[in-house]
């Protein structure tokens, strides 16, 4: 039991990188191969998370619908995923005529591409990071808005109304979420000083941001939640797809696997976010603590720091799922109206209000 | 004034969707319990239809084999697509008179949209609609039906 406990995710990482440092003798190539290695495991994390996220998405669906959702193949219908993902592989991977083969092609690279960049500075556990750069907050607001141009790319390079029309849309929305999200960023940046993901995470020692923030931080949290929803394009702010008006948006024209690197991207999306949400809000992969309470406190940090950031970040996926399966669909017009006029008003109060309560130190 | 419309807004938003979440909230916890799918091929021993489900049209007969049909054709006018056929005979009566009688109330299931025109025009009440659902063949001819059984006669009384 006690081994059990020693071994954690950075004790496995730091054997592997002493390991490689100690027996190469090219200080270059032992790097190249840790990166290797960092990637092919992320790889391994990503691609069952996506499968366990579509099967999820599927469930709660069902289940908020009144109904079972998947419940064939497998037990428990578990094994449906990996069904559709054969069945997509089979698939012929079209590229229709007239369109620009080239940017057609390299959509779908992009788009999983920025949302695979966004997760390096993610503290996945106590010291198990990829790349604890001192402007993580920044390098995820600048990277995830890159995503739209893999959008617009297929959108564009389909030949296709309906496509066109989906990109656009997407730019038009990612334009102005963006600016919520970031204000929402900025309220912890302030409150914590440092841009830093494990700085971030540290300062949350004595309590989340969400408890220790009174009702600002809480404010700025809801906004991150809705204003990333309609960045990553999810439901109820799905315009750049829109399965009602048009088709499929920009992944109309696509087939095969080149469509199901989108599925890929909008999953890996949506634990980005919530990650976040999670590092940045509630505590990452901090235990939770109350106050004095030394017994509770020193049992909540026996609970593995991956595991405490997981639950949090599903705890989070499950909230914009609900969000998807609860709200009716915006109209674009809606759609800017709710960023113009609510939520961009509503978070540069609320950073004013974060600052002031940074200065005089009201925050626990 | 314009703030406290603004913030009434926000307010009313924020509420009805929260109360939008509580409700998915609940059936999603609950879903043992709220879960409407009838998981059809698997439950057919205990499935049952509704009052008002219209399968097919049916003849219902008692235990003498009597059935309620006079012969009237009302439902031949009605059918707005020409389903069903009514073939009539004269029946001798005990007392000498003869008295239009049904030979074959033929059906054909094919034609049929279920509009239950056939039904409604009924003045005696001798066609209803079934709940049997399960109509599929590989003959359209088995779908030609004769709804009176054989041997049957009108029941006493109805006219």
């Amino acid at each position: 039991m006690n081994l059990l406990l020693m071994v954690s995710f950075s004790s496995i990482a730091g054997g592997i990188h002493h390991w490689l440092v100690s027996n190469i003798a090219s200080e270059l190539l032992a790097k190249v191969i840790e990166m290797v290695i960092a990637g092919v495991a992320l790889l391994l994390f990503l691609v069952p998370l996506c499968f366990v996220l579509g099967y999820m998405e599927r469930k709660v669906a069902g289940f908020m619908q009144m109904r079972y959702g998947p419940n064939r193949v497998g037990p428990y219908g578990s094994l449906q995923i990996v069904a559709d993902t054969v069945k997509l592989l089979m698939k012929e991977g079209l590229t229709p005529t007239g369109s620009d083969k080239f940017l057609f092609n390299l959509a779908p690279v992009i788009v999983v591409v920025t949302c695979m960049l966004v997760i390096a500075p993610i503290a996945f556990a106590k010291d198990f990071q990829l790349w604890d750069i001192n402007i993580g907050v920044l390098y995820v607001s600048a990277i995830s808005s890159l995503a739209v141009i893999g959008i617009l790319m297929a959108g564009w390079s389909s030949y296709n109304k309906y496509s066109l029309l989906g990109a656009m849309r997407s730019g038009a929305q990612i334009v102005s979420y963006e600016l919520s999200v970031g204000l929402s960023l900025i309220s912890i940046v302030i409150l914590t000083g440092s841009l830093k993901m494990s700085d971030i995470v540290m300062s949350q020692e004595t309590g989340w941001w969400i408890f220790r923030g009174h009702l600002p931080v809480l404010i700025s949290f809801v906004i991150f939640v809705i204003a990333s929803t309609a960045e990553i394009n999810r439901a109820p702010f799905d315009l750049a797809e829109a399965e009602q008006e048009l088709t499929a948006g920009f992944h109309t024209e696509y087939a095969g696997m080149k469509f199901a690197m989108f599925l890929l991207a909008e999953y890996i999306n949506l634990f980005v976010v919530s990650a976040i949400a999670a590092t940045l809000f509630l505590g990452g992969w901090m235990p939770f603590h109350i106050g004095h309470w030394e017994a509770f406190n020193h049992i909540m940090d026996y609970v593995p720091s991956s595991l405490w950031f997981l639950s949090k970040t599903f705890f989070v996926i499950f909230i914009i799922m609900q969000f998807r399966w609860t709200f009716p669909r915006l109209r674009v017009d809606q759609l800017l109206t709710l960023e113009w006029k609510y939520l961009l008003p509503i978070s540069m109060v609320n950073t004013i209000l974060v600052t002031v309560m940074a200065i005089m130190g009201w925050h626990f | 004034m314009f703030l406290t419309e603004y913030f009434r807004t926000v307010y009313k938003g924020v509420r009805s969707l929260l109360i939008g979440m509580k409700t998915t909230g609940y059936y999603f916890t609950h879903a043992r319990k709220e879960i409407k799918t009838e998981e059809y091929p698997d439950n057919r021993a205990t499935l049952t239809m509704f009052d008002r489900f219209k399968g097919e049209v049916t003849m219902p007969h008692d235990d003498n084999n009597e059935h309620r049909c006079t012969g009237c054709q009302a439902c031949e006018i009605a059918c707005p697509n020409g389903t069903i056929k009514i073939i009539t005979k004269q029946e001798l009566q005990p007392d000498g008179k003869k008295k239009k009688a049904i030979d074959t109330f033929v059906y054909h299931l094919e034609l049929c949209t279920l509009c239950n025109m056939c039904v409604t025009a009924c003045p005696s009440d001798a066609i209803k609609m079934g709940q049997s659902f399960e109509h599929s063949v590989y003959d359209k001819k088995q779908l030609k039906k004769v709804l009176n059984k054989p041997g049957s006669k009108i029941m006493e009384g109805v006219e």
